[in-house]
């Protein structure tokens, strides 16, 4: 008995620590932006050049796993934060940071306003902070630019967080299977404190959460989590619309031996510039699956999946609203036993990423090939990190092994047995003291 | 103890029936920030009333009658209902008003189930509004309730977490003030008592800071009988005037947001 609780408690310590690598797509397509550990690749898609950061906000560069990477809505700005509980603010014309941030916790999330006034971040206490960028912030409270709390989940990690395209309303989501919708007040310093709804339906955590709309339209928002679930949501309401199963189509291309449950945790969901497609990324699933967004009828359906290489499974999904391009990126960091110049990332991009009323079904996008990447080898090497295949899939086979289990392990809440519950309780230190 | 326990006034003939605290010991505190291990409705739509208040949801008929507006739901909520004294009180104060009270001590919750079951058996027809249920509401109060249900919350002698690093373990909060305003309709009305000088200003200066929230004038709850129950219904209460000790209200009205 006791050599299973030192065992449990190690496998999950481990998880916990475990930082899958992430990707974002500048929204206008001039920039792509890698994080793994600590380290932040940048890719110039108009110079076609690596880029390199500079910093002049006197903040330290990222010392730890970066938890999460987001550009503004005009791609003006760019965060970073994570690990470290900095979270950096850069400027993307000339990547250079123009604010350090320090949080008092870890970072789970970070998000910046569509007019890029403010930047709001999620510590590890489930409490969302909110700093104004810029001066303009002059005619608010009198304020030394620190950080205020807004509002907070109750004691759950953020695992996600969005501003709504109007702007109105932030999303978050968290690990107790809740996404709130708070409204945004116009003075959002003395906290924001009106909730516009729950949307409640998952059954396990909520891992990422994309707002969705047709050009125009009203928006919705889409949300994955450790329930194997893409879920459509009216969040004005808190109502759920549609619930995509997407453990019975993974069921049907992985082995029989593949499908244990824990392991199809939806990773992340991105959705098409049109509202028309989402692509969803499942942790032991080698591709992307599609999955067509009616809108109209509110409903979520299954399309394809671009199946990549066996050894393939994406940890992050972006795409810019110009090009057409899905980006996908593998690797992870803080796992046992690895060095850090093992921070090797792998990075394929799906073309066409746009559901084309007259193509329909038949077409089927394949992923590029290393040669047709755009920017070719410059590309892979300043975001990969390495070219080198033979290291590459070394270093790949490893996190692919620590991917299948520990994607979910990181965020599900942990369930003890009856009988380890007892055997806890038995053990307090309250109780030790008595005897 | 069980002398102590005035609000049971349920007639001569139901006091065998009714539970002994001293088969119900507790601890007297709960971690509100362990995880829990009971089951959780995922969305209100889940929560089982007819489990709740049998007479009201026939079994059978609760899914049929989702839809239908005349559905009674529940409107007030007892949080940290203890051995539910409150409960009893308002019973027959609000015949028809459903109530539920929310307790995170698992043993607490079965002496208040018991309680309710063994008033019901020994006053037919009263009683059948109230009932209890195991929860961490400080986690979970939107799972319990939709947006604007509940028309009046309470917060009888919450504990008081001295520590300023276990602050962030007290039911009133501004994060937690947040999600009461959200299951509370426009004018309804949330009700804290403590002995506890301090924890009343703290309830008092969270409930002044939010924007979602007024005090209520002195002469307005003066006239309302709940506020006399505050202090009178409940164990603790009693124990509080027992001992002569003095008491801490805040009792303030939801409002909507003015910008």
């Amino acid at each position: 008995m006791e050599d299973a609780a030192v065992e449990e408690a190690e496998v999950s310590g481990g998880a916990a620590e475990f930082a899958p690598a992430l990707v974002a797509a500048h929204p206008l397509g001039r920039s792509v932006a890698v994080a793994v550990g600590p380290e932040l690749r940048v890719f110039d898609l108009k110079a076609s050049s690596a880029v390199s950061l500079s910093d002049n906000s006197g903040g330290g560069s990222h010392s730890d796993a970066i938890r999460a990477i987001s550009f503004s809505a005009n791609g003006a700005l760019f965060a970073s934060a994570g690990d470290d509980k900095l979270v950096k603010v850069w400027k993307t014309d000339s990547w250079c940071c123009i604010r350090t941030i320090t949080s008092e916790k870890r970072v789970s999330a970070v998000a910046i306003s569509n007019d890029g006034t403010y930047v709001t971040f999620a510590d590890k206490f489930g409490v969302i902070w909110l700093v104004t960028m810029g001066e303009s912030g002059g005619e608010q409270e009198p304020t030394d630019n620190k950080p205020v709390s807004i509002f907070g989940h109750y004691c759950s990690i953020i695992t996600s967080m969005k501003f709504s395209p109007d702007g109105r309303f932030i999303a978050t989501a968290d690990r107790d299977f809740k996404i709130r919708i708070t409204s945004l007040p116009k003075k959002p310093l003395r906290g924001a404190h009106e909730i516009q709804s729950f949307c409640l339906g998952h059954t396990d955590f909520v891992s990422c959460i994309a707002f969705t709309c047709l050009s125009e339209g009203p928006s919705f928002l889409l949300s994955g989590g450790g329930d194997s679930t893409v879920r459509l949501w009216d969040y004005i309401n808190g109502c759920l619309l549609d619930t995509c199963q997407v453990r019975d189509k993974v069921g049907e291309l992985l082995e029989p031996n593949e499908t244990e449950d824990n392991n199809l945790s939806v990773a992340d969901i991105c959705p098409t510039n049109d509202g028309l497609l989402v692509a969803v990324a499942i942790q032991s699933l080698n591709g992307v699956m599609l999955l067509a967004c009616d809108l109209i009828a509110k409903k979520l359906s299954f399309l394809k999946v671009v199946t990549t290489e066996k050894c393939y499974i994406p940890t992050s999904l972006s795409s810019s609203f110009s090009a057409d391009l899905l980006w996908t990126v593998m690797g992870a960091s803080n796992m046992p036993n690895q060095a850090t110049s093992q921070l090797c990332t792998r990075l394929k991009i799906i073309p066409h990423f746009k559901k084309d009323p007259l193509a329909g079904c038949d077409h089927v996008p394949t992923v590029l090939e290393d040669s047709e990447v755009p920017h070719g080898e410059k590309l892979l090497l300043a975001l990969q990190g390495s070219l080198d295949i033979a290291k590459q899939e070394e270093v790949l086979a490893s996190v692919l092994a620590a991917l299948k289990v520990s994607m979910h392990k990181m965020l599900v809440k942990k369930h003890y047995s009856e009988e380890r519950r007892e055997q806890r309780k038995r053990g307090r230190n309250d109780k030790k003291i008595k005897k | 103890m069980a002398s102590g326990d005035g609000a049971n006034g349920g007639g001569g003939g139901g006091q065998g029936k009714l539970p002994r605290k001293r088969f119900y010991r507790a601890r007297a505190h709960s971690n509100p920030l362990s995880d829990s291990h009971f089951p959780i409705p995922i969305s209100p739509d889940e929560v089982d009333l007819s489990q709740h208040y049998p007479r009201y949801f026939p079994s059978g008929e609760g899914e049929a009658r989702q839809g239908d507006a005349a559905v009674p739901r529940i409107r007030f909520a007892d949080v940290g209902c203890g051995f539910g004294g409150l409960l009893v009180g308002l019973s027959t104060l609000f015949p028809d008003t459903l109530m539920i009270g929310m307790e995170l001590r698992d043993k607490v919750t079965e002496y208040v189930k018991e309680r309710i079951l063994a008033l019901r058996a020994s006053n037919p027809g009263k009683y059948d509004n109230i009932s209890v249920v195991r929860t961490n509401s400080m986690k979970y109060i939107p799972n319990y309730f939709r947006k604007a249900q509940l028309s009046k919350m309470f917060f009888l002698f919450p504990d008081p977490h001295f520590k300023e690093k276990n602050h962030r373990r007290r039911v009133i909060s501004m994060q937690l003030l947040d999600e009461y305003a959200y299951v509370m309709e426009v004018g309804g009305i949330i009700y804290t008592i403590t002995d506890v000088e301090e924890l009343g200003e703290w309830m008092r200066s969270c409930l002044e800071k939010h924007p979602l929230f007024e005090a209520i004038p002195e002469e307005e709850t003066k006239a309302d009988p709940v506020v006399k129950l505050l202090s009178t219904a409940t164990e603790e209460g009693q124990k509080v005037a027992r001992n002569g000790g003095q008491t801490f209200q805040a009792i303030f009205r939801r409002i909507s947001l003015q910008e």
